[in-house]
């Protein structure tokens, strides 16, 4: 067990390396250094001299891949590619293209990131699994025929027509909500009710979908027969045996998906004037900063990859048939 | 003369790609029994009739010819104008441009402006539209009746035309299909009768009012969002072209040589699923105007820019989206290499080429199609978020994610300006719809463990 | 299965609960927060800087303007724009020297004048705000007791502004570190600004471990001497009477050594404080709270000076009421919070709730808010005015243009050919259209280079470009056929070449995307199409287009200009041939170079606002009219709303720090508020309702179920 924990983080690194690289290369291909100091220097009276001195200050002097002035290891260690990367493995973020502290900006922004994320998850989830096991108590009826088809009808509809749709109903003609904005600490509560109620209602239609396949799979087994033999009602097989055996997919369902969490959402955080990390990446793409862009990145897929692991390990917990050697 | 877009070939690809598989699957008794159950379900064919309309639409879009426009001295100008077969026929909503807003139906413009009324006095009021209702002399009395009426023409033209095509597939037949033929063909025909209604009526009400209102440059918002139908369906399908040859190669081989190919071509799928896809298509947008500013010789008109930035936009979108198809095919290419008749096979030295292709290949199919249809309504819906964080589709391209992104500029009006979102939603909602019904019944009909 | 219910209701519980707490269910302010004189303001993206050396831009503006204060400011109320001391004690005096330093007096010729020198005094008695990095002990370590969250819990002190503090931020504009955007455009006139520069680099190479603040005071610069504690000279090249306008920008606002010395605590950096996000000031406010990711709040400094709001002013300011607070301590509020609202449509719904006290009107809520008279006035619809919401317009300075690049082959040149190709096109593209179409009427289509409101614009048929405009009573723009005709002349009859027999393609560079882009650039090829000529349109990204002008390789681009300072020079200079973008690298982005035009410029430039100086601009205006190297586009109108308890709003388009002038009625602003945020809960009750049916089946389903089980 923690030999292959250990041998799965290692090879966290190859593909650290592989994501680097690869947002290096689209990146570059697409903007010189010259590029980048224009853009953050504004465009009223620039000389060239503020852009060389701009690169020089930011380390973006160097050759990018190859530096064919300097001997040896230099080689490949003068560059704007390695200097930047190196950073990265031991989460030194660094400065941001116009010279914030990436590593603060982030810590102060994840938290309005975590407080839409983690009760869109919880009330989704919860949502979700009732509505689900209320569709198979209701099998091979009417209710359930109207449930499945408003399932797919909520899936057809474009999820940003329950953002427009819901800030336009409940901020601005209900007065319910305020229409957008943050604040920290117990004060948010007015601030997340409505996305979070979007998040849970526009995911309601795929949802429900995949928790009664998932929760089909069990009823159909040979113990929830037995159970009914015995006399239990539909009502206690269901939440009693079906749901608690359908939990371990459930869990390591959710378990991929929490790290990133931390990432945001992107669209319903920059239509909510959500200060969080969805709405901060999309502001450094729109702005080209690359060392955010790329701190972004390296992030993302770092928590991607502990997902994996983390599923993998909960396999172990929840099911001792599993084993990882 | 013709002028082929990169976009146009694609889709003509497709559909012919489309023709080939359904002929050569209609001869393969595995592939034609799932079919027939497809054909046998209402939902199915039903959804696969609005399907099949919407890229008949997409397919007239895409066959294009130079139109010259007429100067004023009657000859005709240097300068030529791409049309397609679509814009053709939609020609009377097409040219009919007002100034800016109007509602659906409406005759008058959304907002005031300075004018001179019938009594010569320069007054702030609501001009009438130029072409909206024109043909109204008292629009206000006149217009409902006006309106029912074209409806009903409408109603009887759709009806007439519809009875001539179930006599004339009667004749074909020899027998009256509607009571004869099967479930199926009555299912379609009922289908297209609906359709035909619609079409009627448009054909009908469109000369004369902006069913669907006007936007901000006074263009038919009901034009619009019929141009929208081709984009989406490049999107949802020539995604796919670019995904499969991918994930099919890649997920085989890494299932059936493992070993060291299959360590790399996990990695590759490892490290690119683990890049934010947004991230990643932000990037190759980017890249790829970047490319079209330097070799503007390359990209003469504004369409041709468009044209290429949404066929990159389908590339990098098959691009970060094979790698849940080839994880899918790889598993079970594992499966598949440890049965029998495969082992068997490759004992008797049947070269390794033939064995994935007579054996395996033909097994996976069904996971293929089951992906293909499941993931075209997702892409659909993808385009409007990606064109909401403007890494979609060329801002001058018509798509639905266009217009909910300037939609939501117009919702802060006062009185808000609804038409352009709804025209979106009903359009982008119906072809959503019917891809998700169809892709239902595809997969209970060719899933083996589907459960129903 | 009354899960469902049970969440539904604890939702609505929840939510009546917060309405018994809290004002409106709506408001996004935290209510703890007062309600007293406070500006609530937005800003719609992180500001870049807010160091005075390098912030260049007005949303930087709208913060540092409050916080710094340089020498000078525009009066509030005068117009012409009018300077007036502020941390100065008086103008300054002006002296001339000649190349061998000797005095020239006040009428000497421009030409004779080899430098200047400012002798400025300052206000006595100004303190800085109150700031932990004027506590010395600070400098070297700081308390360890401090959370780090917040600046000023650390111990505050305050010192007495001194000249060293504004020789100290020249100082910092020369020093290549700081990367200041007028370091090159400040080199070419203040005396050792370069040497300085050179010699700070150096010193950085040799003794990186030199802190900035060391290193500034260990070199002085030729140009720039204390005389004593109030009063000091700079010396520039020539006569440049535009100086004292830069003297007003908050680049030359004092900067006291200790501030640069506090921040180059590593700890302070890690949490992205530095001056370059806290500054430090002698200002009417000092900000306090710098969430660039989602407010700024500014508070009042108890520090300030002595500074009366202004009891003199233009008539219309009188009769609109500007005088009311003549004579008052400012500033009159105590607190201003900026909200991060990044999209337009929020900033507006929220204006209309009362949340936020001013606003712009974007083209999408301009018929919501403005009505035309018939006479061609401007007014507020009823439904504004029924909210007495005011409305106030102004022309701007500045200019949106479309230029033709000089150096391409088709469209630039000199000869004959040329120009009537340009002029043509000057008739047939309608700016009185895009600018109602564009622009909702909001723009006045400019004649010449300089808009209303800048010594040297001429109005009336005096002023009237005669290449586009005939004079009938009014501006009349010439007809299409006569720029057919100068189409013809030019050698491109119906749009043909006829050296070629091709027809003419013509390209425009556009850096646009947004979803109005598409519009617009159909409109600019519908005015082409009136001459029959074709237009391609090359898009591209911000990069991109700075890249093609640099090289001088677009044809026809469309740009935008905003004053630095209300002076004709800063428009003129546009078109000067020793700033052409891809000869020298300046900001004449035309490329446009014409002998005649340079020499009336260069004497032009170093003149007062004399008659004599009308008579040269005037030349100049009409050199560049004929020649055509812009379409001269227009000078766009700003219209801005406030409500009714926000007073003393007046459109200043060149002062910075116009919010220590604004009065706030905080009991208006909380009634109003009240009467137009009634939360609607019946929607909430129905949806409850509906809810409530569907259980009705379901529980007979259930029933059933239940019975057929138990059998």
């Amino acid at each position: 067990m923690i030999n292959y924990i250990i041998r799965r983080l290692l090879y966290v690194f190859p593909v650290l390396i592989g994501v680097n690289i690869l947002t290096f290369v689209l990146f570059f291909v697409v903007n010189t250094p010259d590029d980048m100091a224009r853009m953050q220097l504004g465009d009223k009276h620039v000389s060239q001299a503020a852009v060389e001195n701009w690169k020089q200050q930011r380390g973006y002097d160097l050759p990018l891949l190859w530096n064919e002035q300097a001997q040896g290891v230099e080689q490949a260690t003068n560059t704007i590619f390695f200097k930047k990367s190196v950073g990265l493995f031991v989460f030194d973020l660094g400065l941001s293209d116009n010279g914030r502290d990436i590593a603060a900006d982030i810590s102060q922004r994840m938290w309005p990131s975590l407080a839409i994320a983690i009760p869109s998850l919880i009330f989704g989830v919860l949502a979700n699994i009732t509505f689900a096991l209320l569709l198979i108590f209701y099998r091979g009826n009417y209710l359930e025929f109207g449930g499945l088809f408003l399932c797919i009808v909520s899936m057809s509809i474009s999820g940003l027509f329950y953002i427009i749709a819901g800030q336009y109903l409940i901020g601005k003609l209900l007065v319910l909500t305020p229409i957008s904005g943050y604040a920290p600490g117990a004060d948010a509560f007015k601030f997340i009710i409505l996305p979070v109620l979007i998040g849970v209602v526009g995911g309601l239609g795929s949802g429900v979908r995949w928790y009664r396949s998932l929760f089909l799979e069990e009823a159909a087994k040979d113990y929830v027969r037995t159970a009914k033999a015995k006399g239990l009602s539909d009502l206690q097989v269901l939440f009693k045996h079906v749901l608690k055996n359908a939990l371990i997919p459930i869990l390591t369902g959710i378990v991929v998906i929490l790290p990133l969490l931390f990432m945001g959402s992107l669209i319903s955080e920059s239509f909510f004037g959500i200060p969080g990390l969805g709405s901060y990446t999309i502001d450094a793409i729109s702005s080209q900063d690359f060392a955010i862009v790329r701190s972004m990145v390296f992030l993302g897929s770092f928590l991607y990859i502990i997902g994996l692991l983390l599923t993998d390990i909960s396999y172990t917990l929840v099911d001792p048939r599993v084993s990882l050697d | 003369m013709m002028t082929v877009l990169w976009t146009d070939i694609a889709v003509f690809f497709l559909v012919f790609f489309g023709l080939v598989v359904a002929w050569r699957s209609s001869k393969k008794e595995h592939l034609r029994r799932p079919w027939e159950k497809v054909f046998n379900s209402k939902t199915g064919v039903a959804s696969l009739t609005i399907l099949l309309i919407f890229i008949l639409i997409g397919t007239l879009d895409s066959a294009r010819i130079q139109h010259y426009k007429t100067l004023d001295t009657q000859e005709l100008s240097t300068q030529a104008k791409t049309l397609s077969l679509l814009d053709i026929i939609l020609t009377p909503i097409r040219t009919r441009v007002e100034k800016t807003y109007s509602e659906p139906f409406a005759h008058m413009a959304y907002a005031k402006e300075m004018g001179v009324d019938e009594a010569g006095q320069q007054k702030w009021r609501y001009p009438r539209l130029s072409f909206a209702g024109a043909h109204l002399s008292e629009p206000n009395s006149e217009k409902s009746g006006d309106i029912l009426l074209k409806v009903l023409l409408g109603f009887s033209f759709g009806m007439l035309a519809w009875l001539a095509l179930v006599l004339i597939l009667s004749l074909l037949a020899g027998k009256f299909i509607l009571s004869k033929g099967s479930s199926g063909i009555r299912v379609c025909l009922l289908t297209l009768l609906g359709v035909f209604f619609i079409v009627g009526c448009i054909a009908m009400l469109g000369p004369y009012y902006h069913i669907l209102g006007t936007d901000k440059v006074g263009e038919d918002v009901l034009y619009q969002a019929i141009k929208s139908i081709r984009t989406g369906l490049v999107i949802g399908s020539l995604t796919t072209i670019v995904m499969l040859p991918i994930a099919i190669g890649l997920g085989l081989m890494a299932g059936f040589f493992r070993g060291w190919v299959d360590d790399v071509i996990q990695y590759v799928y490892t490290t690119l699923s683990s890049i934010p896809a947004v991230l990643l298509i932000a990037a190759a947008i980017l890249m790829a105007q970047v490319y079209m500013a330097n070799n503007p010789e390359l990209f003469t008109t504004v369409e041709d820019r468009a044209d290429m930035r949404l066929f990159l936009l389908c590339m990098i979108l098959g691009i970060t989206s094979w790698t849940g198809l080839c994880r899918l095919l790889r598993a079970e290419t594992l499966k598949i290499r440890e049965m029998d008749y495969v082992v068997a096979a490759q004992a008797l030295g049947v070269k390794k080429a033939q064995l994935l292709k007579r054996h395996v290949l033909p097994n996976v199919m069904h996971l293929v199609m089951i992906t293909v249809v499941l993931d075209f309504s997702g892409l659909v819906l993808a385009e409007a978020v990606l064109s909401y964080i403007n890494i979609g589709v060329d801002p001058s391209t018509y798509s639905w994610g266009n217009m909910i992104n300037t939609s939501r500029l117009e919702m802060a009006r006062e009185p808000i300006v609804w038409w352009s979102l709804t025209a979106a939603f009903i359009f982008m909602f119906t072809l959503v719809l019917a891809a998700n019904l169809f892709a239902d019944v595809v997969r209970d009909a060719f899933d083996p463990h589907s459960n129903s | 299965m009354n899960k469902p219910i049970k969440r539904i209701s604890t939702v609505i519980v929840s939510l009546i609960l917060l309405a018994c707490t809290d004002g409106a269910l709506n408001n996004p302010y935290v209510q703890k927060e007062d309600n007293g004189k406070v500006i609530y303001t937005v800003f719609s993206e992180r500001p870049k800087h807010l160091d005075p050396a390098k912030a260049y831009s007005s949303n930087e503006y709208a913060i540092i303007a409050q916080v710094y204060e340089p020498l000078f400011q525009y009066h509030y109320l005068k117009r012409p724009y009018q300077l007036e001391p502020l941390l100065a004690q008086s103008m300054p005096r002006v002296r001339y020297f000649d190349a061998q330093n000797k005095p020239l007096d006040e009428t000497a010729l421009a030409t004779d004048i080899a430098y200047s020198e400012y002798l400025l005094t300052i206000r006595k008695g100004v303190k800085f705000q109150p700031h932990p990095s004027f506590n010395l002990v600070l400098h070297k370590t700081l308390p360890e007791d401090w959370a780090g969250d917040d600046l000023y819990r650390l111990p505050l002190a305050t010192r007495v502004l001194t000249s060293d503090d504004f020789i100290y931020q020249i100082k910092r504009l020369a020093d290549p570190a700081t990367q200041s955007p007028i370091a090159g455009l400040m080199g070419g006139y203040i005396i050792g600004f370069n040497d300085f520069s050179k010699k700070q680099k150096a010193l950085q190479t040799q003794f990186p471990q030199l802190r900035k603040a060391q290193r500034l005071q260990a070199e002085s610069m030729m140009g720039v001497r204390k005389i004593n504690e109030q009063q000091f000279i700079i010396r520039i090249k020539g006569k440049y009477p535009q100086f004292i306008n830069w003297l007003a920008m908050p680049f030359f606002s004092p900067m006291a050594w200790e501030a640069d010395e506090f921040y180059s605590h590593q700890i302070l950096l890690k949490k992205n404080m530095s001056l370059d996000w806290f500054p430090v000031g002698t200002g009417p406010y000092f900000l306090k709270e710098n969430n660039p990711n989602r407010r700024m709040v500014l508070l009042k400094n108890p520090n300030f000076h002595d500074d009366f709001y202004p009891s003199q002013g233009t008539a219309e300011s009188l009769s609109a009421g500007l005088l009311a607070d003549a004579g008052k301590q400012l500033p009159l509020t105590d607190k201003v919070i900026f909200s991060l609202e990044k999209e337009s449509i929020p900033y507006w719904n929220k204006f209309l709730q009362g949340y936020y006290d001013s606003s712009g009107i974007s083209s999408d809520s301009f018929d919501q808010a403005v009505v035309f008279s018939a006479i061609g006035g401007v007014g507020l619809t009823d439904n504004m005015r029924a909210r007495d919401i005011g409305l106030q317009t102004a022309v701007t300075t500045s200019t949106h243009y479309l230029g033709f690049n000089m150096l391409d082959d088709v469209v630039g040149g000199y000869t004959q050919k040329n120009k009537k190709l340009r002029q043509a096109i000057s008739i047939v593209m309608d700016y009185e259209e895009y600018i109602s179409i564009f622009q909702n009427g909001r723009g006045v289509p400019s004649q010449s280079i300089i808009p209303p409101g800048i010594f040297g614009h001429v109005g009336g048929q005096q002023g009237v470009n005669p290449v586009v405009y005939e004079w009938r009573g009014k501006a009349v723009r010439r007809t299409v056929s006569q720029a057919k005709e100068l189409l013809t002349a030019a050698g491109y009859e119906n749009g043909i070449d006829s050296a070629t027999g091709k027809p003419l393609v013509l390209y425009f560079d556009s850096m646009d995307s947004g979803p109005d882009s598409k519009a617009r650039l159909n409109w600019l090829r519908k005015q082409f199409d009136k001459l029959n000529i074709q237009l391609v349109i090359r898009g591209t990204d911000y990069n991109r287009f700075q890249e093609k002008m640099r090289n001088g390789n677009a044809q026809m681009f469309m740009w935008a200009w905003n004053a630095d300072y209300p002076d004709p020079e800063n428009f003129l200079f546009l078109l000067y041939g020793k700033n052409a973008k891809a000869v020298h690298g300046g900001e004449n982005a035309a490329n446009y170079q014409n002998a005649e035009f340079d020499a009336l410029f260069e004497q032009m430039s170093t003149m007062d606002n004399t008659p004599q100086r009308q008579a040269i601009i005037d030349k100049m205006i009409n050199i560049t009219q004929q020649d055509a190297a812009w379409l001269w586009g227009f000078h766009p109108k700003a219209f801005s709303l406030h409500h009714a308890w926000y007073k003393n709003g007046n459109p200043n388009l060149m002062a910075n720090n116009k919010t220590k002038y604004i009065n706030i009625d905080p009991v208006l602003r909380a009634n109003y508020q009240a009467k137009w945020n009634k939360p609607v809960y019946w929607p909430l009750a129905i949806v409850l309702l509906v809810f409530l049916c569907l259980l009705i089946p379901a529980y007979l389903i259930y029933r059933r179920i239940e019975r057929s089980t138990a059998l």
